[in-house]
């Protein structure tokens, strides 16, 4: 049996989430946060963590931005093989997108060409990402993402010698030359495998994981705590201005590559790394 | 916490150090990537800036768009560095202090040495609370440019941390170091 779904429920959806991405820091990042200013062992730095805490309180309240930067959105999609959308789809993200940014008076932030940089006004288009799954459901998560920290982002690809350790130094390396930028603490997705374009997106995908939660695969859960304490010893700590908590979350998605290849990809984000999710 | 207020004069340039906190009060000037871009173009065509440099502190924001009855959205720093290259010109033409966030280059670090002059941090991402020191808000130039036009904002009690100061002290280097000596010390 096919499910019909109207593409106008697509646009009112994607609308909603744009506009409760940018104002409610998920759940999961604050609890992170409170634990980190709990351990905290340098006082500015705690009163720095203390005061992002009242700042996502405030927009929450309010219902004003969390940050300026309210992104670019990059919209995920999983749409189930058993549903029939009546009406564009993509037309309807992106009047979603339009809407949001809009009426929600979040931030346009999109110039529709990188070289001649005219703003577009609406903050489309948004990046889209498109996956067909079983079952007859639509899932749609709007991950709004701000410059700073995606500046700081990279990818390289490693040959296979290079191995564990010329990935750990690769990320370590990433969180050093980002320092104060991306506004830390900062939360990371590290994508390795797969090829050239797969590695960035599987570092994105992974910046949306909960931060309660470790890779399902031991020998990757056991990477992410190992390389997560080392970041936190840097010393960079909040805005870089010193302290322990440096990354508040730290995620690794793996894949399958080719025998001469090891790509990998590190997605930084910062305190702010929001997403809101919805299914239809 | 010590309070100063624009336009900075010499003296309170000069009396702020690396790591000091602050609150600012005053008129400041919104200025980004694409307002810099064209301050660069009205220099080098010897036309008039939008604003008199002198004394005065540029805040490197865009702030989201003010929703009815409020005075401003939300509005935080944006990354210094990209400004950089564009900073100079900026200091050698009486620019006294700029907000923003991260680090900043050699270049302009020794340029605000021979003309002094102030970085400050404003904490990133903290936008919602940044909005409730804005008093006033004037667009004064390049409306087309949308949140990257040049504003004029009344701040009242805006805290700040000064990033680097008129001698060269750095508050990123400082406070890094700080902390790991004194988590060296704590191992002992
Ligand atoms: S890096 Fe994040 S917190 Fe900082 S300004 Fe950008 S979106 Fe906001």
């Amino acid at each position: 049996m096919v499910r019909e779904l109207d593409a106008c429920q697509i646009e009112e959806t994607v609308r909603e989430l744009c506009i409760r991405a940018c104002r409610e820091l998920p759940c999961d990042i604050e609890q992170r946060m409170k634990e980190a200013a709990g351990e905290e062992d340098w006082d500015s730095a705690r009163s720095i963590l203390e005061l992002l805490l009242e700042n996502a309180r405030v927009a929450r309240e309010h219902a004003v931005p969390i940050c300026q930067d309210t992104g670019m959105a990059v919209v995920f999609c999983e749409i189930g093989q058993d549903v029939h959308i009546s009406g564009s789809f993509e037309e309807a993200v992106l009047r979603g997108v339009r809407r949001g940014y809009t009426e929600g008076y979040l931030r346009k932030s999109v110039v529709a060409d990188p070289l001649r940089r005219k703003n577009t006004g609406d903050n489309t288009p948004p990046v889209i990402h498109l996956r067909l799954v079983p079952g007859d459901r639509v899932r749609l998560t709007v991950a709004p993402k701000g410059a700073g920290s995606e500046n700081m982002s990279r990818m390289t690809m490693l040959t296979p010698a290079q191995g564990m350790e010329g990935v750990r130094q690769f990320v370590m390396e990433t969180v050093r030359l980002a320092g104060a930028n991306p506004c830390p603490p900062m939360i990371l997705g590290i994508g390795i495998g797969g090829n050239f374009e797969r590695a960035p997106e599987m570092a994105k995908e992974a910046l949306l994981d909960p931060l309660d939660t470790w890779n399902p695969d031991p020998f990757y859960a056991e990477l992410e705590k190992e390389w997560l304490r080392q970041i936190n010893e840097t010393g960079i700590g909040p805005q870089g201005l010193g302290g322990r908590t440096t990354c508040l979350g730290l995620h690794i998605h793996q894949e399958a590559t080719h025998i001469a290849c090891l790509p990998v990809a590190v997605n930084v984000g910062c305190h702010v790394t929001r997403h809101a999710t919805a299914v239809l | 916490m010590r309070e100063i207020t624009t336009p900075l004069d010499r003296e309170t340039i000069l009396s702020l150090h690396a790591g000091e906190h602050v609150l600012l009060s005053g008129v400041i000037y919104t200025a980004r990537d694409a307002a810099h871009l064209r301050m660069m173009d009205c220099i080098r065509q010897g036309q008039e800036l939008p604003f008199q440099l002198s004394g005065q502190v540029i805040y490197y924001a865009g702030p989201s768009p003010t929703p009815p009855g409020a005075v401003v959205g939300s509005i935080g720093p944006t990354t210094s560095m990209r400004m950089d290259a564009m900073t100079p010109a900026l200091l050698e033409r009486g620019l006294a202090g700029m907000i923003g966030k991260g680090g900043r280059s050699e270049e302009v670090c020794r340029c605000m040495q021979e003309n002094p002059s102030v970085y400050f941090v404003a904490v990133g991402g903290a936008a919602a609370l940044g909005a409730q020191c804005v008093k006033h808000l004037e667009v004064i130039a390049w409306d087309d440019l949308g949140p990257e036009s040049v504003k004029k904002l009344e701040v009242e009690k805006l805290p700040l941390i000064v990033a680097v100061d008129a001698y060269g002290a750095d508050a990123f280097q400082e406070g890094q170091n700080a902390y790991l000596r004194q988590r060296g010390e704590m191992k002992k």
